[in-house]
């Protein structure tokens, strides 16, 4: 793969919130590349260090407590670590723009939708007051939304109309990459699916990337190219949509498929992943999946690296030291 | 809209009626009356009785206060009991002095509070908010009279920079409206400064910085836009406050205005003019809170909607 391709990279990269007392441990040293024209999952629990990874890469981690301990994140070849504030502004919205995950209070509700998707093509594109705004309002019809209603206030939209508005704001200046931080989470599930059949013709009409984080392997399923898996600030498994779903190597990736409902069999019960992710002010030592592993040995206690299975196919769990090794799932 | 403003109109009605009952009754409750003040020092018992016969003032207050407001809605506040001038004139005569003394302090406290408040929110924590803070608590608790005694004492007694009183010229609202103006900006820079914390976690910052919108228009456009609504509630009670007369900072300055002449008339016990001052004052009030409840709907869409749907 080479480097020319590839829209954005994160090395190493480690996020840390210091606060008084404590500090939380968000992302620990994460490495992940995304190629141009693909969309990659980051699936993973509440708390897994997802969105502290989507604000790292726009420089957006609030600053204190969250400061970037470690790493490099590049955007199309641009280093996002050393930029300057000013460079930042620049990229932000043009060469990389977010989806939030909730529209309800994403939209600043005493702005019409118009100015708010208006103001970032003025920013960028240096074009005149009006001429954004008329802008703005070919963009909401491209979401579905007639443009004579960009005059009107957030508050005058329902839930997915307003996630419309956000997506409009963030494809409004045709960035190459696009973050989308849980999308759908906030929308009713009738709402998902239209929206995210939005998200995605509107990623391949305009030939950018996407980074998709969420929770929902269903999602993933739909949409992604490639998937990552995040648990405790790290990837633990990491391939293409085929690897992940049908050749499950981790432990945490196969309690996530055990813990979807079996809409085949409706008398099966569900089987949770036990326990709670771990306090990320005080991560285990070793594989911090270890305390609710079925599979933990020993070995567990030294921190797994990084395996690759095939060459698009990595998993962190030491377990595989043992070539024997399978997981249930896998086995299947 | 329109439809708002006429309900507020009438409704004001109301506060007329309400006011001017109470004024009236309490005031004649009050001990000592008007005669002792108008009577000559050597007049006999029954002259001055004659005296209250002739000014109508032996009849039961509610004969008293029934006349008094047929007048009223006839547009006829009476006359001083003291010095027989129209009530209405003499407080609009006054008005002026008392308005631009409250707009002065108003728009310093204003100029003083939102920058303050402003840096304060968005160095929570660090010395810039101690101080401001600590500069609030001190303009809080330093007394109005003391404050503008200071300030006479330093600015017009020793630099001679401005009259030591008086209302000639622009000149003469700098020290009084300077003196009014901070122990307003005390409380609104703690306003401004609570509400832009409450509003500066919100999600849609982050939506305004993902844009690339540069960090100062984020804090002072974005942001502040939604902190205005208690930064106005304030500005607009402590307007309404001032307007009724900075009593202390008219009598320190010898400011010609309304808080002076209520604080007169309530010594010499001249009932109609104390009532029908407090009564024009009321509708002054009323007519500032209705132009901050207008203001609000400027501000916010969402207040606007309500408005527009008639209701609250």
């Amino acid at each position: 793969m080479s480097k020319e391709n590839l829209i954005l990279e994160i090395e190493n990269l480690v996020v840390n919130y210091e606060l008084e007392a404590e500090t939380v441990r968000a992302v620990n040293g994460i490495s992940l590349s995304l190629e141009k024209g693909k969309i990659v999952g980051l699936v993973g629990e509440t708390g897994a260090g997802k969105t502290t990874t989507a604000l790292s890469i726009l420089k957006l981690i609030p600053d204190p407590p969250g400061i970037i301990k470690n790493g490099n994140i590049s955007v199309d070849g641009q280093d996002i670590i050393h930029a300057s504030i000013e460079e930042m502004e620049v990229i932000r919205g043009k060469d990389v723009s977010m989806i939030f995950q909730d529209p309800m209070t994403s939209l600043n509700p005493v702005f019409t939708v118009g100015d708010q998707i208006a103001e970032s093509i003025e920013i960028h594109e240096k074009i005149s007051r009006n001429e954004a705004f008329k802008r703005a309002g070919e963009m909401l019809e491209m979401v579905g939304i007639p443009a004579s209603r960009a005059t009107e206030y957030p508050h005058q939209f329902s839930g997915g109309m307003k996630q419309r508005v956000v997506i409009a704001i963030a494809l409004a200046c045709n960035p190459k990459l696009i973050i989308a931080d849980e999308p759908t989470t906030a929308l009713d599930v009738t709402i998902q699916a239209q929206v995210l059949s939005l998200i995605k013709d509107l990623i391949e009409k305009n030939n950018a990337s996407m980074l998709l984080i969420t929770h929902d392997l269903g999602i993933v399923a739909e949409i992604c190219d490639e998937v990552a898996v995040m648990y405790a600030g790290r990837i633990v498994e990491k391939g293409t949509l085929e690897d992940i779903f049908n050749n499950t190597k981790h432990p945490y990736t196969e309690g996530l498929f055990n813990s979807l409902p079996n809409i085949d069999d409706r008398n099966a019960i569900l089987k949770p992943i036990k326990g709670l992710m771990p306090d990320p002010t005080n991560l285990p030592r070793g594989c911090s999946f270890a305390p609710r592993c079925d599979y933990c040995t020993d070995i567990c206690e030294i921190q797994p690296e990084n395996r690759m299975i095939s060459h698009t196919h990595s998993v962190a769990c030491s377990a595989y030291e043992n070539p024997e090794f399978s997981i249930v799932r896998g086995s299947k | 809209m329109l439809r708002y403003i006429l309900r507020r109109i009438f409704l004001m009605i109301f506060v007329v009626l309400g006011v001017s009952f109470v004024v009236f009754f309490v005031i004649n409750l009050a001990p000592g009356d008007v005669l002792s003040k108008i009577a000559p020092e050597d007049a006999t018992l029954e002259e001055v009785e004659a005296l209250r016969v002739e000014l109508g003032l032996d009849r039961p207050i509610m004969f008293r206060y029934l006349d008094y407001m047929k007048g009223f809605v006839k547009g006829d506040l009476g006359k001083s009991y003291i010095t027989g001038d129209d009530v209405f004139k003499t407080y609009m005569a006054k008005l002026p002095a008392t308005l631009k003394l409250a707009f002065a302090s108003i728009f310093v406290s204003i100029l003083i509070s939102i920058p303050l408040g402003i840096m304060a929110a968005k160095n929570r924590g660090s010395w810039k908010d101690n101080v401001s803070m600590v500069a609030a608590l001190l303009g809080l608790s330093m007394p109005n009279f003391w404050l503008g005694l200071l300030l006479i004492l330093l600015f017009s007694l020793k630099l001679g920079w401005f009259p030591t009183g008086g209302a000639i010229g622009f000149k003469s609202l700098i020290l009084p409206a300077i003196t009014v103006g901070t122990g307003l900006a005390a409380l609104l820079t703690r306003t401004v400064r609570s509400s832009m914390l409450e509003v500066i976690r919100q999600d849609y910052l982050r939506t305004a910085r993902a844009k690339g919108v540069k960090e100062k228009i984020v804090i002072n456009k974005h942001a502040f836009k939604n902190a205005l609504i208690p930064t106005i509630t304030i500005a607009g009670t402590q307007l309404t406050r001032v307007l009724g007369g900075a009593v202390i900072t008219e009598t320190i300055f010898a400011w010609p205005g309304v808080g002076r002449l209520i604080l007169d008339a309530v010594y010499s016990r001249d009932v109609t003019m104390i009532t029908g001052c407090i009564i024009l004052k009321s509708i002054t009030i009323s007519i500032i809170l209705l132009i901050v409840d207008l203001l609000y709907a400027a501000v916010d869409p969402r207040i606007r909607a309500q408005f527009a749907k008639g209701g609250k």
